[in-house]
């Protein structure tokens, strides 16, 4: 890592994106005080990192969840709870609460050992939520999940968002973080390189694509009024629309100027396209 | 301390759970039936024969000092294989690491686990000499001399070894861990024999490079304390048996394998603290 600074803002759901290596786990790890930073300092909550109080108000799913497989769900949970210094009376009314939300209530007396990779997956996102935490690192949590799985972790993590917690999230499944998110942040070779908010155009970017002919350089000019980054390369005219509300406008100019337009084609710009985008394309293989 | 409560709490059930516990308790049980028949036959023959009293007394002494050998050893292997995989297995597996973002400090972890398996060891020890010592009453009627000093004393060389099983496991992997505290326990057990060659054949050099290889490794040592503590005064006098011993370590070994093993516990905690996880 690198002169890496971020800020979660409290209620958010926060991405974080990056390549394989780019130290997303890394960074996850340092801000839980698992991995010390070679300098500098970590801070969570407004404490540092190695804290151990702040992590009364933390909760954990750790990439590749593992725990003892020879405790049931039941008392897994129950562990957890007793670490983070939860009463019996309140593990009582807890440990069900927790069992359903991740959809395994029947098998709450079934040692973990039994259990699919996906179960294990719920178990490990339901221990970190054990104690309500205000803050919820979770670090791959739809790995080894079917469908099903993953819109329970999507409905986990909107829940969990309403609650009032903050959830920091780190996952390789774009279109996950696309619905899931408000903000993301890119990372790469340990530095925030770019952010981007999920919110603020919900409907996403937009790119536009036509095939025109008899174009005239002062009307691509003046498509600068609807968007960024307009281009004639041939018949070809690539635009950014500041948004999808104006291409009935853009339409309307290019036609006024008295170009022939044979293809017009507004296309949604992914995550994964952006994300392709700020990191390049893969350099291997 | 909480933490470290719940921790022991958890090493403990895992024993019994993953059935570690039972499977080293029938063992135990399965060597003291079968120390208690050897005992047993030795009995019937020595009185069929007509052999005398005194040498009846010290056959059976020998046969109760092989018995605590054979304790002691079960019980150094048991501490070493039990709990060599408890750091290192959970470390490299990741299993630790949904623990250590727990409100616990790290070395309310390790002293659970070390907690934990401190208690199975003693239920062992205490157990295993417990049995020998009643097998040895009620079958051969004899007395053991020292056996609670004794089973202190291997209580401590096991707690030494687990402790150096921590230590270790703090910063090498399972296999490593476990060549390299075997390794330093036999490297001890060759040296306490050094040792004792050297006393009988008068060569200092030897009784040296012994007592060096005990300051390097002193589990042997403590073992051979409590071998001389078990000792009657006849078996001291003839000096030397196979499984007593003629070059008794003294106290101040004791006090040396103690402060040993707080180094060892002190190495373990500072290890895991500073340590990524």
């Amino acid at each position: 890592m690198s002169n890496l600074s971020l800020e979660v803002r409290r209620g958010e759901v926060f991405g974080f994106l990056g390549p394989n290596g780019a130290g997303k786990s890394t960074s996850i790890k340092m801000l839980l005080g698992l991995v010390k930073p070679s300098s500098g300092q970590a801070f969570v909550l407004g404490a540092p990192s190695d804290d151990v109080e702040v992590r009364r108000k933390i909760g954990f799913l750790p990439e590749d969840f593992r725990f003892y497989t020879w405790l049931t769900a039941t008392e897994l949970l129950r562990l957890h709870g007793r670490l983070c210094g939860m009463n019996a009376a309140r593990l009582r009314e807890r440990v069900p609460v927790l069992l359903e939300l991740v959809g395994l209530t029947p098998h709450r007396e079934k040692r973990l050992r039994d259990f699919s990779k996906g179960m294990l997956q719920r178990m490990g996102l339901a221990q970190a939520l054990i104690h309500e935490p205000e803050l919820v690192f979770l670090d791959e949590p739809t790995s080894g999940l079917d469908p099903m799985g993953r819109r329970l972790v999507r409905d986990v993590i909107r829940a969990e968002r309403e609650r009032g917690a903050t959830i920091f999230l780190n996952s390789h499944i774009l279109s996950e973080i696309e619905i899931t998110c408000d903000r993301v942040v890119f990372i790469k070779e340990g530095r925030v390189v770019a952010s981007h908010d999920l919110r603020a155009n919900p409907e996403g970017e937009v790119r536009l694509a036509a095939r025109v002919r008899r174009l005239s350089g002062e009307a691509v000019s003046g498509l600068e009024k609807w968007g960024t980054g307009a281009r004639l390369d041939g018949e070809r005219l690539t635009l950014v629309p500041r948004s999808a509300h104006v291409l009935p406008e853009i339409l309307r100019h290019l036609v006024a100027s008295g170009a022939d337009v044979f293809e017009y084609r507004p296309e949604h710009v992914s995550l994964e396209d952006l994300f392709l985008k700020i990191m390049g394309e893969d350099q291997g293989l | 301390m909480s933490g470290a409560w719940i921790m022991a709490g958890v090493t403990f059930r895992e024993a019994a759970r993953r059935k570690i516990l039972w499977t080293a308790m029938i063992a135990g049980a399965a060597f003291l039936a079968l120390f208690s028949t050897g005992l047993h036959f030795q009995v019937k023959d020595a009185t069929s024969h007509n052999v005398p009293p005194l040498i009846v007394h010290q056959v059976q002494a020998a046969l109760l000092q092989i018995g605590f050998y054979a304790v002691n050893m079960l019980a150094v292997v048991m501490t070493i294989l039990t709990s060599v995989d408890t750091l290192s297995g959970e470390i490299s597996s990741g299993t630790i690491q949904a623990i250590a973002t727990k409100p616990l400090p790290r070395w309310e972890i390790l002293m659970g686990k070390w907690m934990g398996f401190s208690g199975m060891i003693a239920i062992y020890v205490g157990g295993m000499f417990g049995g020998v010592a009643a097998v040895g009453y009620v079958i051969g009627g004899v007395r053991p001399h020292g056996t609670v000093m004794a089973a202190l004393l291997v209580y401590l060389e096991c707690l030494l070894l687990l402790t150096v099983t921590f230590s270790c496991g703090t910063k090498f992997s399972t296999l490593t861990n476990g060549v390299i505290v075997l390794g330093m326990h036999g490297l001890a057990f060759v040296g306490g024999w050094i040792e004792q060659i050297g006393a009988l054949t008068t060569s200092p050099r030897l009784v040296t490079l012994g007592i060096v290889s005990s300051l390097l490794m002193p589990s042997e040592s403590v073992w051979r304390r409590a071998s001389f503590e078990m000792q009657s005064s006849l078996t001291r006098s003839l000096q030397f048996s196979p499984f007593s011993s003629a070059s008794a370590p003294s106290a101040a070994m004791v006090g040396y394998a103690a402060v040993y093993l707080l180094v060892a516990l002190t190495i373990a905690l500072y290890n895991f603290h500073e340590r990524d996880l």
